[in-house]
């Protein structure tokens, strides 16, 4: 028990500070926990989540995705138009939007691996590109998303939020039997040294297409179920999302040098940013200080992750990291 | 290692302005007035403020590090030059550029502080720092645009004509030729991508590494607070998120320049080439009127070709 929580000792501490903001959430909410406050919640966070894997498949390789909130833009925009129907148009026009992201996230890597170019401006100008398309889609907000498969996925289930059971879902269906595969652990290797992966075997260039990809695919279920969400196409949320995920992800502790981490952190990074922000808006601070107090608490989190710097013995292992 | 910095003409170089040069050419078959004295100086004007900006990101990305608080470190110094300038009294109205510059460099040592003492990877220590800034300046104005306007020497600095150059422009080369004198001529600018380049050999050296990215973090919030005043000068008056749009070309006006986005290798002329042609490939496709989405679809293509490029060239150096 002690050697499992030391060697996830990342994933342990973002769950821990995200059962105790919860705590707090509920317990100053006004009207309490109730099946609405969560699903509202749970909802908000879900989002930012998938964002969040997204995000994690590029930097657990030791990349950075800039486009992700731009895929999202565009999977919405999309999602928009498509998902208006009814009975097996929205089947179809789900698998079409997951198809996009996916694209994307291939186009992304295709430029990596086989363009030579780091992932950091590669995504710089595809999410350029992506954003145009998505104003193509939508050049204002609007609209629509069939209102009973919006409700499906975002209410809730004999009183369980149905963005829980989808985080549960994703974490137990997808990314334990992942991490078990070659592929997942390609990844972690990939992420620690790329050379040695190499010398070791490993098809460096097909797994980091599959990460790119698997990120498409999450920013396109981002984008999906920030649809389900707001039932409208809007083009203008890319930034917000991209700075975002990369905040997640590292309050999850996954690192920026790739390599650690897991989707579970992420998820427990993205819950944390969204409660924080909630938190925020029921705690009778005056709304013009809360975006000044939310990048504090930010800073100071990422700062508490810093700390175990304090640890390292030797100056020289300060240079590894 | 720094091949480029002691070669400056080198291809990579060479590449942003000869697709500067393209541009301007095919623009002018569509448009004349593309080759006129008038639009050429105006466009050195505007690229003047993304120049200055980019001037300190080149230095900090040298370094294989990364600024993202440039929006609010230009935004902040907006506000604060405009607030000074606009009470009218005459000591503060003087004391308007210096506080806005003094307060990049604060935010620069700041950044630093997180990046070499508690070596929180940059990117996300400044997007943190990035968004501080963004709460405190909407906690002073009240989410509103700021009253205050800039002043005298601020709208000359920024509009201003010497002999018919821009005096923008002459502020910029100056900036870019003092850096270029302190990259080439003193132990920080071998340092500076020594660093960039291997970071461990550079202390074992007897580098003092953390006073390196300290001072590099604080020219680069200096540059960054002086594109805000200048900004600033132009629009006279500071707005919400005015440096929101300059993040970005900032860093893609770096790395077409054949700055490497991992530190150790690239330079200030080829970013120089690289804010030309942004500012051109903006210009242009607004000239022809086309819609934002196609806008924002060209240039993203653009840039990508331009980096394909690139990566070519250096694989065959």
């Amino acid at each position: 028990m002690r050697d499992f929580l030391r060697s996830n000792r990342r994933e342990v501490i973002a769950l821990a500070v995200l059962v105790a903001l919860l705590a707090v959430y509920l317990g100053t909410h006004p009207r309490g926990m109730s099946t609405y406050v969560m699903t509202i919640w749970a909802n908000q966070c879900l989002i930012l989540a998938l964002a969040a894997i997204a995000q994690f498949f590029a930097v657990i390789v030791r990349g950075i995705d800039l486009s992700v909130g731009a895929v999202m833009a565009l999977t919405n925009t999309l999602a928009s138009h498509v998902l208006g129907g009814t009975g097996i148009e929205l089947i179809g026009g789900a698998g079409l939007v997951l198809l996009v992201g996916v694209l994307c996230g291939l186009i992304n890597g295709a430029l990596v691996v086989f363009g030579r170019i780091q992932p950091i401006v590669v995504t710089l100008a595809t999410a350029s590109i992506f954003v145009g398309l998505a104003l193509i889609l939508r050049p204002t907000p609007g609209g629509q998303i069939n209102y009973d498969l919006a409700d499906a996925m975002t209410l809730d289930v004999l009183g369980i939020p149905t963005a829980l059971i989808i985080a549960a879902m994703v974490i137990g269906l997808f990314w334990v039997p992942l991490r078990r595969t070659g592929l997942g652990l390609g990844l972690y290797a990939i992420g620690s040294s790329e050379q040695a992966a190499f010398q070791s075997g490993l098809q460096v260039r097909i797994v980091r297409m599959a990460s790119f990809g698997l990120g498409g695919l999450f920013a396109g279920l981002a984008g999906l179920y920030f649809s389900f969400v707001t039932t409208t196409g809007d083009a203008g949320i890319a930034t917000n999302f991209t700075l975002n995920s990369i905040a997640a992800v590292v309050l999850g502790g996954v690192a920026l040098r790739g390599g650690v981490g897991s989707v579970i952190g992420a998820f427990a990074g993205a819950f944390i940013l969204k409660t924080i922000s909630a938190l925020m808006f029921f705690s009778g601070l005056p709304p013009l200080a809360q975006p000044l107090v939310e990048g504090l608490v930010l800073a100071g989190a990422i700062a508490i992750g810093g700390a175990e710097i304090l640890r390292v013995r030797n100056r020289l292992e300060v240079f590894a990291r | 290692m720094s091949t480029q910095i002691r070669k400056p003409f080198d291809l990579v170089v060479a590449v942003p302005f000869a697709a500067t040069l393209v541009l301007i050419l095919v623009g002018s078959v569509f448009y004349p007035q593309m080759l006129g004295l008038d639009y050429l100086s105006q466009q050195l004007q505007i690229a003047a403020f993304l120049g200055v900006i980019a001037m300190g990101a080149t230095i900090v990305i040298l370094l294989g590090h990364i600024d993202l608080s440039v929006p609010w470190v230009l935004g902040g110094a907006a506000l604060i030059s405009t607030t000074l300038a606009g009470t009218g009294d005459p000591t503060l109205t003087m004391l308007a550029i210096p506080a806005a510059l003094g307060f990049g460099a604060l935010i620069g040592c700041l950044n630093a502080v997180g990046v070499v003492i508690l070596r929180i990877p940059s990117m996300v220590w400044t997007l943190a720092m990035n968004s501080i800034l963004l709460g405190s300046s909407v906690l002073y104005t009240g989410g509103f645009n700021p009253k205050g306007e800039a002043s005298g020497l601020m709208s000359f600095v920024a509009t201003g004509r010497v002999l018919g150059v821009p005096m923008a422009f002459v502020l910029w080369m100056g900036v870019a030729l003092v850096l270029a004198l302190v990259l080439h001529r003193t132990g920080f600018g071998r340092y500076l991508s020594a660093i960039g380049y291997n970071e461990k050999a550079t202390y074992l050296s007897g580098v003092s590494t953390p006073s390196v990215l300290f001072a590099a973090f604080a020219i680069a919030g200096v540059c960054s607070a002086l594109g805000g005043v200048l900004l600033a000068g132009y629009a006279n008056q500071a707005y919400q998120s005015m440096g929101d749009p300059y993040l970005l070309p900032t860093i893609a006006a770096v790395v077409i320049g054949g700055t490497s986005i991992l530190g150790g290798s690239g330079g200030l002329v080829g970013t120089i080439g690289g804010v030309f042609f942004i500012t051109l490939l903006n210009s242009v496709l607004s000239v022809m009127q086309i819609s934002e989405a196609w806008r924002n679809i060209t240039f993203g293509l653009i840039i990508l070709v331009m980096l394909l490029i690139q990566t070519l060239r250096r694989k065959e150096g």
